[in-house]
């Protein structure tokens, strides 16, 4: 069947290549047939290369060891839906993933442009092609999936424990769904430059497509952000690793070309900064593609040195020199109709926005990849720590949050005084009130920066809930409609701007739960032996005693040993919660520790306890590898009285004695290294998430076409009568 | 007795990638056609530009313009979409 | 002042705020930086009071958990071959923390060893994504 899989990715990139001629020609030509037969080259992409990943799935579902694919990621012992996910832990695994991604997503935009765009879709469909072609190269001659060897091994290595999670099942298809679907956007900016066709038309479009992109690059990176949190070493929800800022500023661009581009369909401004986002924000996209892959930048993520270097280069210098060149061409059609009238005035309001994303895209751009620069400079590799990091994106951080707002409430053109007072009474008043209550009610005033960020979320939380208010009193006296109905319909005729309103409301919930957490938080690294206590931030844990469990595997991950630790949580001495973390132990399929040493000398993986509520996250999680090697004497001593006489008798020999170190364990239980936290409103981190989703999903949804045409009709008239016609 | 499978699912898919691909370049009437993206562009243009009047009643219905600054727009944005219907109509 | 010249001011004064701030930017990442280092660099340049940024593979038999909770461990250099430097580490050790993996843990010159900054400890996920070489067989 390997050679069904191989068969399908040359044919994939034959067709990549017949699809880009085919459009190219028929742009040229003026010839719909084979403009129409580069089209169907997409969706035959979708067909192709779904047979070639269910080939590849199949091998990795059914243990098929002879790939050295599945071999190298997958064991006998790797829960089911682990070694489906196991697929895309690997380059060659991931990156068919990938292009499989960009063939649905491309088609997806080919089909919702059909009937659309139908000068500049040809040379978009070629640029997609391009970016098919190239993966499919990549697939074909540097990195098959379907390499095998023979004889095929009897078992394989397995999914890193650390994987078997699942955020692990959902995490990269997330995160790659936003970064393929960042070429879309890409491609139809090209087109349109190459075509001159920057009008209306191409606006809606290319809105659309980068909110699309912008909501499924956000989910993946937030995604990233919870795993790591319960992950011990992983630095928390971020830790301003290479490859998290390589998703991020992607974003950041996105963010400020979906505001900017407003001011561009309002006043015709700031085309050629709109087209140099989009183009940016794409490429950027392929550089964090190809950061976790390169082994440029010491990660987590890192995952060692590739040969895939130098063709992403390649295709990043390409995006870049094409966009600029490209750019600068078609200066003529992206001259300004406009020009700012006045620094107060929602223009500029926007315009500061997109300099603040911008500035702290460059920010984290220039951190992320110092080490090269250093080394170019001075020769010496040098990296800077979340500590740089975090003195400059905070304060920008903090203005942004100020921008999101003063937006929405201040006018476009020019503020006044009168109207000033009008729209930023009541948000200000907010604002006060809220910085009253810290240092009243609220205990953040030991940190001026928290404060700040408080005040500032408190003022977008007046400003929208403003707009709301005008808004939906606006909805009442033109409508029938009923006080909830009216909310309803308000939204639905107007979804990009309430929508994008819940989206500012939940940036500024996330900033709380970001601010709080990371300002105020305590941990501790401690050796608890049983009956000993530890205090954190107010909250007391206490060892009550240890656990054991053997071939149970709880978390259903394939782990042979969990040992554990019961905490009892009290705050001045009242119960709070029981923690039970757990340090879980795999076996080591080179059985290169000894009979019983390798049957926990795979990896191991802490599990976090963790209790969470609103006010705030109390956590508990056990140094596994410690902790491990506090057992190795008994180990030790264990492998020894293993000897193959023994074993051959009884095969069964090692975990009994396994079994026996897991009950000394809970018999003469070791000082336990644990790390303990409190850490206030981490939840409402989430909670913004989860309504800059929701807003997002507002903002994206298809307007609700009756209203359309009601609308519609309506405005004919009233434009028909000053025609004069009847 | 796979690989045999494995010929026949290769060759059957190659078979219907040229079949899929190639159906536009058989039909008979592939003749040369000038897309008219004219008129798909105007209605586009008309939609955001209505678009973009009821937006501009609604800031000034919630304070974000002065009653000048709305009227200024307002007329404009409409005399805007007028010509756009010209355009259209001449296009009929 | 009349909008075209009031356009030019602004557009000058944002250019020379940008620089000045990237400018300050760019200088102060080289002073705030971690110099990275091989363990057999580290022997030969480390300087006390200074912190550096130690890349290697965890010598066999070096690992122990001390009493207090400290990890002591030797690091060796990545390539082979070279020395190995002895660091002291408390703090959270991540899970795939193992013999002959690589990690990396920011360090101070303490005497003749090295203490490793609490927390600092980044391994690297077990290498996944190389082209797939001959898995080992059972």
């Amino acid at each position: 069947m390997a050679v069904v899989g191989r068969a399908a990715l040359i044919l994939a990139l034959i067709t990549s290549l017949f699809g880009i001629g085919a459009s190219l020609y028929g742009a040229r030509q003026g010839r719909r047939d084979w403009v129409d037969a580069g089209r169907r080259s997409v969706y035959a992409l979708v067909a192709i290369l779904t047979v070639a990943i269910a080939v590849l799935e199949i091998a990795f579902i059914s243990n098929d060891f002879a790939y050295n694919t599945v071999a190298n990621n997958s064991s006998l012992t790797t829960p089911l839906v682990y070694r489906a996910a196991a697929m895309w832990g690997s380059q060659e695994g991931s990156l068919l993933l990938w292009v499989w991604l960009l063939s649905i997503w491309s088609s997806l935009a080919v089909f919702l442009t059909r009937n659309r765009l139908r000068e500049v879709v040809p040379y978009a469909v070629a640029v997609l092609l391009g970016f098919g072609t190239f993966f499919t190269s990549l697939l074909v001659f540097f990195a098959t999936p379907f390499a095998q060897t023979s004889p095929a091994p009897l078992n394989g290595v397995g999914l890193d424990p650390l994987l078997r999670n699942p955020a692990m099942i959902i995490h990269p298809p997330m995160l790659y769904s936003g970064y393929t679907f960042f070429t879309i956007p890409f491609a139809f900016a090209v087109g349109a430059l190459i075509t001159r066709r920057v009008d209306a038309e191409w606006i809606g479009v290319a809105r659309r497509f980068a909110l699309a992109s912008w909501l499924f690059l956000g989910i993946g990176v937030l995604l990233g952000a919870r795993w790591a949190y319960y992950e011990i070493g992983w630095g928390g929800y971020w830790g301003w690793d290479p490859v998290e800022n390589a998703a991020l500023m992607p974003w950041l661009i996105s963010t400020a070309f979906l505001h900017s581009i407003m001011i561009q369909e309002k006043r015709g401004m700031l085309k050629i900064w709109n087209a140099s986002l989009v183009l940016g924000a794409s490429t950027l996209a392929i550089f964090g593609t190809f950061l976790v892959r390169s082994g440029v930048l010491q990660s987590i993520h890192a995952f060692g040195a590739s040969t895939l270097g130098v063709p992403f280069v390649s295709l990043i210098a390409l995006m870049a020199g094409g966009s600029i060149y490209l750019v600068v061409s078609r200066r003529d059609v992206l001259r300004s109709e406009h020009r700012l009238d006045s620094l107060f005035s929602r223009e500029a309001a926007f315009m500061l926005n997109n300099i603040v994303l911008v500035g702290l895209c460059f920010v984290i751009f220039w951190g992320t990849i110092f080490p090269l620069i250093s080394e170019a400079v001075t020769g010496t590799t040098s990296s800077v720590g979340p500590p740089w990091f975090d003195r400059y994106t905070v304060p920008l951080a903090l203005v942004l949050v100020l921008l999101s707002g003063i937006g929405p409430v201040i006018p476009w053109r020019r503020a006044t005084l009168a109207n000033a007072r009008r729209n930023f009474a009541l948000p200000l008043g907010v604002a006060v009130a809220m910085l009253i209550a810290s240092y009243t009610v609220v205990p953040i005033s030991s940190s001026t920066p928290t404060v700040i960020l408080f005040c500032a979320v408190a003022f977008v939380f007046g400003s929208v809930g403003q707009e709301f208010w005008r808004g939906w009193r606006v909805r009442r006296a033109t409508s029938s409609d009923s006080p909830a109905a009216a909310l309803v319909s308000m939204v639905r005729r107007n979804q990009r701007r309430y929508g994008g309103y819940i989206v500012h409301l939940g940036i500024a919930t996330l900033f709380i739960g970001v601010a709080a957490s990371a300002t105020f938080q305590h941990t501790h690294y401690v050796n608890l032996a049983r009956g000993q206590s530890d205090t954190v931030g107010g909250f007391t844990f206490t060892n009550e005693r240890p656990t054991a469990a053997i071939v149970a595997d709880p978390s259903g991950t394939g782990a042979l040993l969990t040992l554990g630790v019961l905490l009892r949580v009290s705050r001045d001495g009242h119960y709070v919660t029981t923690e039970h973390p757990t340090a879980e132990y795999y076996p080591d399929a080179s059985g290169g520790e000894g009979p019983v040493g390798s049957l926990i000398g795979g990896d191991a993986v802490s599990e976090l306890s963790l209790d969470s509520s609103w006010r705030r996250d109390i956590s508990a999680a056990i140094n596994a590898v410690p902790l491990q090697l506090d057992l190795q004497r008994a180990i030790n001593l264990a492998n020894k009285t293993v000897t193959p006489k023994l074993l051959a008798q009884d095969p069964t020999l090692p975990y009994i004695l396994l079994a026996y170190i897991a009950h000394n364990y809970i018999v003469h239980p070791p000082a336990a290294p644990l790390k303990l936290a409190s850490s206030p409103l981490v939840m409402w981190l989430w909670l913004g998430a989860l309504i800059v989703l929701f807003g997002g999903i507002i903002a994206i949804w298809p307007p609700p076409g009756a209203v359309r045409g009601r609308v519609r009709a309506r405005y004919l008239a009233r434009v028909a009568r000053e025609l004069g016609r009847a | 007795m796979t690989d045999v499978l494995g010929v026949l699912l290769i060759a059957a898919l190659f078979a219907f990638v040229v079949w899929f691909v190639g159906a536009p370049l058989r039909r008979p009437s592939a003749a040369t056609e000038r897309p008219s993206d004219a008129r798909r562009a105007l209605e586009a243009a008309k939609e955001a530009k209505y678009a973009e009047i009821r937006d501009a009643e609604l800031d000034y219905r919630t304070g974000k313009l002065s009653d000048e600054d709305f009227r200024v727009i307002d007329r404009q944005l409409r005399a805007e979409a007028v010509e756009i219907l010209h355009a259209l109509d001449a296009l009929r | 002042m009349n909008p075209a010249r009031k356009r030019q001011v602004r557009l000058i004064v944002s250019l020379t705020l940008a620089l000045a701030l990237g400018g300050g930017l760019i200088y102060t990442s080289f002073s705030a930086a971690d110099p990275a280092l091989t363990p057999t660099q580290l022997l030969t340049k480390a300087k006390p009071g200074v912190s550096y940024e130690l890349t290697g593979t965890v010598v066999a038999g070096s690992v122990h958990h001390l009493g207090d909770g400290v990890l002591d461990f030797r690091l060796a250099d990545r390539a082979g071959g070279g020395s190995s430097v002895p660091v002291s580490y408390t703090g959270a050790v991540p899970d795939p923390f193992r013999v002959g993996r690589e990690l990396i843990v920011t360090v101070n010159k303490s005497g003749e060893g090295f203490v490793g900054q609490p927390n600092s400890m980044i391994t690297k996920c077990p290498s996944k994504y190389v082209a797939a070489p001959n898995p080992k067989s059972t």
